[in-house]
């Protein structure tokens, strides 16, 4: 067992520490994305000419390699975490962006008319109706940005100890210790499914509003006679997260 | 009073919605806004609470220009009703229903107290409450969607095709609904469809848009029967206008008779000293509680009731309920009934007499007269009111 977990000590950090370490770099990305995506979104949202080339542009910069970032950034930012978490913050725009347009663009018109109606300025109904109601589709998003985030990460090996779980796979190849290749194959494959299922449980918790399952599905034979087009949306998460963290 | 004074709206590029529109919307009764599509009706709606902005003209409620206070104040002092609903799917029904009396400040109990009798009001269960929208049926929510507009007691409401959405049977509902509620409330609404049936049954006064928008004739829905402005409202219109327009002549003072009616436990000597009617050769039959049971040949009840053979018996159609019904139920009936006679009952289905399709074609004529006459009084009113 200790052939797995026995770290070497020029990554600097325990098991635990590299998990910690890993989290962070690929999470705080995603929330700073978020964070650009938010307003973005609503922009291109509001003005429909604005987002083609917005995802244009996105896209283009998803195409750029981190490696290529690197060269750039190390100038300026050097050799640290801050140089790992600007390309994915840039990356995880590509996920997100979409995300929150096909979110806002999906409220029901009569929605927003009957807000506008009742009284509802662009701001209050902006953070109490839009936002709420595209909640499923963000998180959707969220959810694809912080696997892909995660499985990303590693790539900070390229400019020295900043990959993290990278790192850890990197001395395992360099010390031929195989042991070590598959502790940081399934940690980081296990943080993604983790991560996933915590954004899975954040959803339900913020969308007790939202028709899904055979539980939501009953009730809503029973109160009314409505189909119920959410069922089963939520359940194909698991698989799709481990490739991606594999890959 | 809502004044819709000679309002245009166009667009940039061109195109006209609504076109010099002129209109005095009466306080505290229904006017429908009714039209085919484009014919600028919804905007119209849109621009009494300014979601849509006027190119030219402007509105006044209550004398004073909509412009002149916030928008947002305007829109919290008129109820809107959209088709659909539209409602918040993210929040309870009766988190729903109290939207605006908490943006107006109330506080979260008194906002949920006022939502609870609004759903009562509109006839919601109140275990619907804590439900979500899409645990609701498409007229569960229409009613939510009235229930909301209602919240913060607005005296006006705006209405877009509210009822559009939802099935026949539903909508018939919704309707009724509406008009029981109004009775009760007394609120300014302004009603948006394009169904000519919905105006007619909904609407105090209704406003027939061409279009291009512009105003093709305004008058009660019982004038626009009669009195089509010009070819384009007959049209819109459609058939059975005549028919139609008898739903608006009460029942109430059609002659009746209860020469042909006895009851089933009649003797053989109380049939024969029943009085020949006019002109028909049948009695009515009633069981002894007065309620009608068929059509019998005066000669099948020969032999009194209990010789009665109650199979034989011709079927009546169905009675309509004098004074409740219009003149339109009342021949319509008559025509359902294969002896040409009509059946009146009363709150409790007991028979009050028999009429006839003669009698109730001399009815139609002569509650014809008196409409025409109350009309050019009227008429003549108004002309003395703008002179």
């Amino acid at each position: 067992m200790s052939a797995y977990f026995d770290i070497p000590s020029d990554l600097q950090h325990s098991y635990t520490g590299l998990i910690g370490v890993h989290l962070k770099e690929a999470l705080l990305p995603v929330l700073f994305g978020l964070v650009v995506a938010l307003p973005l979104g609503q922009l291109c949202a509001r003005f429909k000419w604005l987002y083609p080339p917005v995802l244009w542009v996105t896209t283009v910069l998803y195409a750029i390699p981190s490696l290529a970032f690197f060269v750039v950034l190390i100038d300026y930012t050097g050799a640290t975490e801050t140089t790992v978490m600007i390309p994915l913050t840039v990356y995880s725009l590509v996920l997100l962006v979409p995300a929150i347009v096909d979110g806002t663009r999906a409220v029901p018109q009569e929605t927003l008319a009957a807000a506008t109606a009742m009284g509802f300025g662009p701001l209050r109904r902006f953070l109490q109706v839009e936002l709420p109601i595209a909640v499923p589709a963000i998180i959707a998003g969220l959810r694809l940005a912080v696997v892909s985030s995660i499985s990303l990460v590693s790539v900070g090996t390229l400019i020295g100890n900043q990959g993290a779980l990278g790192n850890l796979l990197a001395d395992g190849l360099f010390y031929h210790r195989t042991p070590l290749i598959v502790t940081s194959v399934v940690t980081t494959a296990l943080l993604a499914i983790v991560m996933d299922g915590l954004l899975v449980l954040v959803q339900v918790l913020l969308t007790p509003w939202a028709p899904r399952g055979r539980k939501g599905a009953r009730r809503v034979r029973s109160a009314a006679q409505e189909p119920d087009p959410g069922a089963g949306a939520a359940a194909s998460a698991g698989p799709a997260a481990l490739e991606d963290a594999v890959r | 009073m809502i004044r819709i004074e000679s309002v245009t709206k166009r667009y940039p590029d061109g195109t006209v919605a609504v076109d010099q529109l002129s209109l005095d919307i009466p306080d505290g009764s229904i006017t429908v806004l009714v039209g085919p599509s484009g014919c600028g009706k919804t905007t119209t709606l849109r621009m009494i609470n300014r979601m849509v902005e006027p190119s030219e003209g402007r509105i006044l409620l209550d004398g004073q220009d909509v412009q002149a206070q916030p928008v947002n104040t305007l829109r919290r002092s008129m109820g809107y009703v959209i088709q659909n609903a539209g409602l918040f799917q993210h929040r309870t029904i009766v988190d729903n229903v109290a939207t605006v009396p908490r943006m107006l400040g109330w506080d979260k109990a008194r906002a949920r107290k006022r939502a609870m009798e609004l759903m009562e009001r509109v006839g919601l269960d109140a275990g619907l409450a804590r439900r979500y929208p899409y645990q609701l049926s498409g007229g569960q929510q229409q009613r939510v969607g009235v229930a909301r507009a209602l919240a913060a007691d607005p005296p006006v409401l705006l209405m877009d095709e509210p009822f559009s959405a939802v099935d026949p049977i539903v909508r018939k509902g919704l309707q009724a609904e509406l008009l029981r509620i109004q009775a009760e409330l007394g609120k300014t609404i302004v009603f948006v469809t394009h169904d000519i049936d919905e105006a007619i049954k909904i609407g105090n006064m209704v406003a027939v848009l061409r279009t291009g928008g512009r105003l093709a004739q305004f008058a009660p829905p019982d004038e626009l029967l009669s009195h089509p402005a010009d070819a384009f409202v007959e049209d819109f219109l459609g058939t059975d206008r005549g028919i139609r327009r008898l739903s608006f002549f009460t029942s109430a003072g059609l002659e009746l008779t209860t020469a042909p009616v006895v009851a089933v436990d009649a003797t053989a000597a109380q049939v024969a000293e029943r009085p020949e009617a006019a002109s028909t050769p049948f009695l009515l039959v009633t069981d002894t509680d007065g309620k009608p049971l068929g059509w019998a040949d005066r000669k099948a009840l020969a032999g009194g009731g209990a010789a009665l053979d109650r199979a034989a018996l011709q079927p009546y159609g169905r009675p309509f309920e004098f004074g409740r019904e219009s003149l339109r139920d009342a021949l319509d009936c008559a025509v359902l009934s294969p002896t040409g006679w009509a059946v009146a009952v009363d709150g409790s289905g007991r028979v009050v007499g028999v009429t006839s399709q003669e009698t109730i074609g001399a009815a139609i004529r002569s509650a014809h007269a008196e409409r025409e006459r109350q009309q050019a009084a009227r008429g003549t009113g108004l002309a003395k009111a703008a002179t």
